[in-house]
């Protein structure tokens, strides 16, 4: 089951022999697609660092939007029920279904959610493109030194 | 699309009412016919809400005439050429080959009519439940050869930078200096490694906001097709090349709007998405610059002419992001966007109109800076009118509707007008005569 705090890796195990990554369907409270890393025998170190920044930035990512959404969806709940009962309305109409707001109604909600979390965002953003770009940068790394260590192995073999 | 908490519990009373469903309602009847072939089409454990929404579309009953809040709907069925919004899923589903039947009583073949359609959407939905049930699987992190150029498609955002080229060339078509077709080409070419280039890094920097909105979450690197750094390689690939294209090959006036283009879409526009409604403004600007690229393309100087250009897609660009924008404010709260649309809807629909009716005045402005001939602002009277007029009502009503019908003129506006200043375009001919009399004449009549 998806929780707050980390996706849903465990139900799933990759084909025997793979060797590549493997991406599941987006997350339910987040959105979000989690990745199972393909942990190879040669692990350098580099690559054991990119792949633990790697999980732990979906790890992180996922929390800040499971909980980004879970309050939207739950304040957006409180929100309708608040305006029906000022109207002296229930929820629910006399033929069960689901009473909802105008558009020009829920346009309150959106914009005065929207300015509540504007610190939150600016924070987020900005540990998001430090992330990323340091992702970015180890993965480099790591594709150059595999390219160096196979080049250097070919010649090496080519040698003898 | 989000999935509240709230539709998995809907979806487990679906399945214990199925099974009520079948144990008291005869199997004869034609939709518990398809809803049993659907549920074995599919195999699960657990029936969704998506199952049971077939039945919701048989059977669902007209609301007021009231404009309700309502969850988007899964599939958008129209493309949208500007950022952001040319990502939209468009599933063609395969029409069923009609059924001909011989003559039969009116009465029963009507039933048969009714049941083969039933049959038909059962087995729509039927495909369309296998193809979301195909998204739950997991994927193997293999980077195809043959996907790559799909693939690359959707990075570059082809369908905008399409559309980015067009006004360039619109651009170079205006320039009133003789047509080169090399240097046309190239030009072209350019800017639309640049485009593409732009839009790869952008995608790049927004995966985690992209996977949360509706319209976006089909993209490359939101679906790992590809990783982040061959998602940066291909920018650098597209980008570099291009500018140094436009630099060395066309003049280096074009190359450094290119890469003026570039940084401003990625480095002012992206960002301030989050930060601050100015976004929509850079946004505008980033419009504007392609048509003046292919006006100093052709002509190497920046003037008038180029500005005018510029001014028009800069104007074209409120209306229409404005429209877009308001039907999709619910999206933008929840991901944390800055847009007018949400934090200033009054200013929102007074700056789509405002721009509305400046593309008017930028219409009249053209013969008088020597781009078009006078017809111009008479056969595009029409076309401003009209999308000054849906300005108006959606300002005036600011509603869902409104802002639908502003946007969707919006996208066929824009080729329009820029297709008739190119056939109104003042003939260097008629610029350079000075011959008196000549009423189209550029140049005041000097006495020899």
């Amino acid at each position: 089951m998806a929780t707050m705090s980390g996706m849903v890796r465990s139900d799933f195990t990759p084909a025997a022999g793979s060797k590549h990554d493997w991406i599941g369907p987006p997350d339910w409270l987040s959105n979000l697609r989690p990745i199972l890393y393909h942990i190879p025998e040669n692990e350098s170190p580099l690559e054991r660092r990119l792949r633990c920044l790697r999980q732990e930035t979906e790890d992180w990512n996922h929390k800040f939007w499971a909980n980004q959404n879970t309050t939207f969806c739950k304040e957006k709940e409180e929100f309708i029920l608040s305006r029906l009962t000022a109207k002296g309305l229930n929820l629910r109409d006399e033929d069960g279904g689901r009473r909802t707001l105008s558009s020009e109604e829920m346009a309150v909600f959106y914009k005065d959610f929207l300015d509540k979390n504007c610190e939150k965002h600016a924070s987020y953003n900005r540990e998001w493109y430090r992330r990323n770009f340091t992702i970015t940068l180890l993965m480099a790394q790591v594709f150059l030194h595999r390219t160096w260590s196979r080049l250097s192995n070919r010649r090496r073999v080519s040698q003898t | 699309m989000y999935k509240a908490p709230c539709n998995k519990l809907r979806g487990l009373a679906c399945a214990a009412l199925f099974r009520k469903l079948s144990q008291n309602v005869s199997g004869n009847q034609p939709w518990f016919r398809s809803l049993a072939q659907l549920c074995r089409s599919y195999p699960s454990d657990c029936f969704t809400f998506q199952h049971f929404s077939f039945l919701k579309r048989q059977y669902v009953t007209k609301g007021g005439t009231e404009l309700l809040q309502q969850a988007k709907a899964k599939l958008e069925s129209v493309s949208v050429p500007l950022e952001g919004h040319d990502d939209a899923v468009m599933k063609q589903v395969q029409e069923l080959p009609t059924v001909r039947l011989p003559a039969l009583p009116a009465k029963q073949d009507q039933a048969l009519t009714t049941e083969i359609k039933v049959k038909e959407e059962a087995q729509l939905e039927a495909e369309a439940a296998q193809e979301a049930h195909k998204e739950k699987q997991w994927k193997e992190l293999k980077v195809e050869p043959e996907d790559l150029p799909g693939v690359y498609a959707r990075l570059s955002k082809i369908k905008l930078t399409a559309l980015v080229v067009t006004t360039a060339a619109a651009g170079y078509a205006m320039a009133p200096v003789p047509f080169e077709p090399n240097c046309f080409l190239l030009a072209l070419l350019g800017t639309g490694l640049s485009s593409c280039a732009a839009n790869s890094i952008n995608q790049y920097c927004e995966v985690p906001f992209d996977s949360n909105m509706n319209r976006t979450k089909n993209r490359p690197l939101v679906r790992g097709q590809i990783s982040p750094l061959h998602a940066l390689t291909f920018a650098a690939s597209c980008g570099i090349p291009g500018v140094a294209l436009l630099t060395v090959a066309v003049n280096p006036l074009t190359g450094f709007l290119g890469a003026l283009n570039i940084l401003l879409y990625t480095c002012c526009y992206t960002p301030l998405k989050r930060l601050s409604i100015a976004n929509t403004w850079v946004g505008a600007v980033v419009g504007a610059i392609p048509p003046i690229m292919g006006w100093t393309a052709a002509t190497g100087t920046f003037d008038a002419g180029a500005l005018l250009l510029g001014g028009f897609l800069y104007c074209w660009q409120f209306p229409h992001f404005n429209a877009l924008s308001w039907n999709l404010r619910e999206d933008y709260s929840r991901g944390g966007y800055r847009m007018m649309s949400v934090t200033h809807p009054d200013l929102c629909r007074r700056v789509a109109l405002r721009h509305s009716l400046g593309l008017m005045g930028l219409s009249a402005l053209a013969p008088v800076l020597d781009l078009s001939t006078w017809s111009f602002p008479v056969v595009s009277l029409p076309i401003n009118l009209y999308i000054g007029y849906l300005a108006l009502r959606f300002y005036r009503t600011a509603d869902r509707a409104s802002a639908r019908n502003l946007f969707f003129c919006s996208l066929w506006h824009l080729p329009l007008l820029l297709l008739l200043l190119i056939t109104c375009k003042k003939s260097r001919k008629d610029q350079e005569d000075p011959s008196p009399g000549s009423t189209t004449s550029a140049t005041p009549v000097t006495p020899t």
